[in-house]
């Protein structure tokens, strides 16, 4: 299938007027110890909608990505400046509580990462943590909507008691879905969740990423333009540590604006 | 010539025949490319060097290791009436002969017979060192020979020499696996022999330990008890009491290196904390019997309490200081080898550092930590030196850390201290000590290994 079918296809024509804004990025910049590797990125993501990161290998999409839930404190050496919001709140303005902001923005990887554990407690380890059932029949039943609406219930709803680790590597990225999910966050990061899986595997995600479009903020990095134009509403076109076009996804892909951005889409570099 | 200066001589011969394998592979070549060649010239080079050197090393050894007894058994063949002897005195003879011959003191008078068989003896080791030189470095140099003339542009040195090493490896791994079972069959034997005199049942459950046996008939008080409950008892204690020590600071250390300190504090610390393992272990008992022991043994005493000189809390401190690095060093190994992506998964759903640590971390990391407990268990039951200066001689029966215990390993060297007669049962017991010791550090030391095998399993 190609780009432009993608779009004709599969993209739900935007509604112009219920504009708002989930995430506000301002000024970011990014550095890694004395490398910068974000310079002024403005971007803004929109409530309850898709937005993709495209752009070439080592472009800074997973540094922006990772710099919305503070994933960027865990790495020795990384510094974030500029400004960013979160439903209106600096999410790096001091006493800021950043496991909360976890449990607001989750996030899913690029390579399947369950815990070594049973199914049941992989899924239940973030509401464990935050104490968001007062009973084991809430419990539960955060297990089983979440599995559910991960399209995971179904297929392991015998063997909860199963480590995750058994799972093939769909179902398992399925199950970080699932993971994510259960602790009701806002915003869903995803960093090229689908890199790892066979086509079928992808087709089931991609999927499940409209559905859940339906409750959450998503944004996704991928490699894959036909992804992006499938399950993104936004686009964001990052390269060598700026956005160099941000849009609908549709005239992202038909009428970019950007000359550099024609020649990634149209696969003359990256 | 001497046998070193043979074997020097040969060495050289190989090194000769490596240049000679490699220049004539070269000129095999001639001026075009070397991949005319089936081998590059080193194979060649090592193909002709181990032709060389091998078979005449082989005989050398061979040579060294079978020629005196064959020597002496034509020697004693000669000599009249010599085969009606006892072993005993046989080899009383043997010894004679060879003392005379290398003119060191003889045990009795020279007679004609000890004489002529002295300088048989002589004759035959001289005509003996001949052949073998001149054998050795005959093969030497035909093997170079034959090893040249098979050198031609197609010759497949490469795999030829691949395959001797391979050989050559096999025969050294043998060789170590030989060595193990012959010291395991010789425990099991003399720990047979030590059941002939004492029976299992005694030894395995008796609760009294005083291995003194009699060494006249008539003598009293010294009828040897070989209950070895309260040696093992005592060195479960001690074990213990170094785990208490070792495993709370081991594994705190490591957590704190693998997950909170920074790469530099840890480039160093990592370092440091290995030099503990590398404090040799007489030095660590005297420091336990010179300094921890007192220090116990005063401030015991100023609270009102008993401990004894050579009490088992200091002995097992001591060790548990000792074993610190292994369970730290390989706890911290195996919690850096978790996943990266595990610690982001649990971050990414808001777990704080602790968190993440006792949820996610510290459970996959679990089987290696197991076993790197196990491993320093097996390592505290079998220290020996420590134990020697600091825990006491008499075999107790407490459960009381302030009390002297002692350990097998302590019993095996006291046994094994002094004169005694080799198959007495004080001896032998010795080897049932050093049996039991063994099946159980190597019983450990399976169940680390499989733990630690079956956790490697998951991650790669
Ligand atoms: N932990 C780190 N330490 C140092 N530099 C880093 C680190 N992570 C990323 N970088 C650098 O920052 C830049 C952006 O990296 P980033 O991972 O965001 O790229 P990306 O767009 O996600 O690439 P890809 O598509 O290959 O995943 C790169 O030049 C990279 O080398
Ligand atoms: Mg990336």
């Amino acid at each position: 299938m190609s780009v432009a079918e993608a779009i004709k296809t599969e993209t739900p024509a935007e509604k112009p007027e219920q504009v708002s804004h989930k995430i506000t990025g301002k000024d970011v910049c990014v550095y890694y110890g004395d490398k910068q590797a974000l310079f002024d990125v403005n971007l803004d993501v929109r409530e309850k909608q898709v937005t993709s990161l495209i752009g070439p290998s080592g472009c800074g999409k997973s540094t922006f990505l990772r710099c919305i839930n503070r994933m960027n404190d865990v790495i020795d050496g990384c510094r974030v400046e500029g400004e960013i919001k979160v439903d209106g709140t600096d999410i790096y303005r001091s006493g800021l509580d950043v496991v909360e902001l976890r449990a607001r923005v989750g996030m899913v990887f690029q390579k399947p990462n369950p815990f070594p554990k049973s199914i049941y407690d992989n899924i239940a380890y973030g509401p464990r943590i935050h104490g968001q059932a007062s009973d084991s029949a809430e419990l539960d039943q955060i297990v089983e909507t979440s599995l559910r609406r991960a399209g995971l219930w179904e297929e392991v709803k015998d063997r909860l008691d199963n480590p995750g680790t058994g799972l093939s590597g769909g179902q398992q990225q399925r199950l970080c879905i699932a993971r994510a999910i259960a602790v009701n966050p806002e915003v869903i990061l995803m960093d090229e969740p689908c890199s790892a899986l066979d086509p079928i595997a992808t087709a089931r995600i991609e999927e499940l990423i409209d559905e859940l479009r339906e409750k959450f903020t998503i944004v996704i990095v991928t490699h894959s333009m036909q992804q992006a134009a499938r399950v993104s509403q936004r686009t964001a076109f990052f390269h060598m540590g700026v956005v160099v076009e941000e849009g609908a996804t549709s005239d992202i892909f038909t009428k970019p604006q950007d000359g550099r951005t024609l020649d990634y889409i149209t696969g003359r570099f990256g | 010539m001497d046998s070193s200066v043979l074997i020097v001589t040969i060495l050289i011969l190989t090194l000769f025949g490596y240049w000679m394998g490699r220049s004539r592979a070269r000129m095999l070549a001639g001026t075009e490319h070397l991949s005319v060649l089936h081998s590059l010239p080193s194979y060649h080079g090592s193909y002709v060097a181990l032709w060389c050197g091998l078979p005449a090393l082989l005989l050398v050894a061979a040579w060294l290791i079978f020629e005196p007894s064959l020597i002496e058994h034509i020697v004693v063949e000669a000599i009249p009436g010599a085969r009606a002897l006892e072993p005993a005195q046989l080899s009383l003879l043997i010894a004679d002969i060879r003392n005379l011959t290398s003119g060191n003191i003889v045990s009795r008078e020279i007679d004609p017979t000890l004489a002529a068989a002295g300088e048989h003896y002589n004759a035959l080791q001289t005509i003996s060192h001949a052949a073998m030189i001149v054998l050795t470095l005959a093969i030497a140099v035909y093997g170079l020979y034959l090893a040249r003339k098979n050198q031609t542009r197609g010759f497949r040195a490469r795999n030829r020499v691949e395959k001797i090493v391979r050989i050559v490896m096999v025969v050294a791994s043998t060789i170590a696996i030989l060595t193990t079972v012959g010291i395991i069959l010789s425990l099991i034997f003399e720990t047979l022999r030590f059941f002939e005199k004492v029976t299992v049942t005694e030894f395995l459950f008796g609760l009294n330990w005083s291995p003194q046996t009699a060494l006249r008939a008539e003598q009293v008080g010294s009828s040897g008890a070989f209950g070895a409950v309260p040696i093992f008892a005592g060195t479960f204690m001690i074990t213990g009491l170094a785990m208490i020590v070792a495993v709370p600071i081991g594994l705190l250390s490591a957590i704190y290196m693998s997950e909170y300190a920074g790469p530099k504090f840890r480039a160093v610390a990592k370092p440091m904390l290995e030099v503990l393992a590398g404090i040799p272990t007489v030095v660590y008992g005297f420091f336990a019997a010179l300094t921890v022991a007192p220090f116990f043994r005063q401030t015991g005493e100023a609270a009102g309490l008993m401990v004894s000189s050579e009490s088992a809390l200091a002995a097992g401190m001591v060790m548990g200081v000792m074993i610190i690095p292994f369970v730290s060093s390989l706890s911290d190994d195996v919690m850096n080898a978790v996943p990266q992506s595990l610690r982001d998964g649990a971050y990414a759903l808001g777990a704080t550092q602790s968190e993440t640590i006792k949820q996610v971390i510290l459970p996959a990391a679990l089987p290696g930590i197991v076993g790197a407990v196990l491993l320093a268990t097996s390592r505290a039951i079998g220290e020996t030196m420590i134990v020697v200066m600091a825990a006491g001689l008499a075999a107790n029966l407490t459960a009381n850390p302030l009390e002297a215990v002692t350990t097998v390993t302590v019993q095996i060297v006291t046994l094994l201290v002094g004169d005694q007669e080799f198959d007495s049962a004080k001896t032998l017991a010795a080897f049932a000590l050093g049996l039991v010791l063994f099946v159980i550090t190597l019983g450990l030391n399976m169940i680390a290994l499989r733990v630690v095998r079956k956790y490697s399993e998951k991650y790669d």
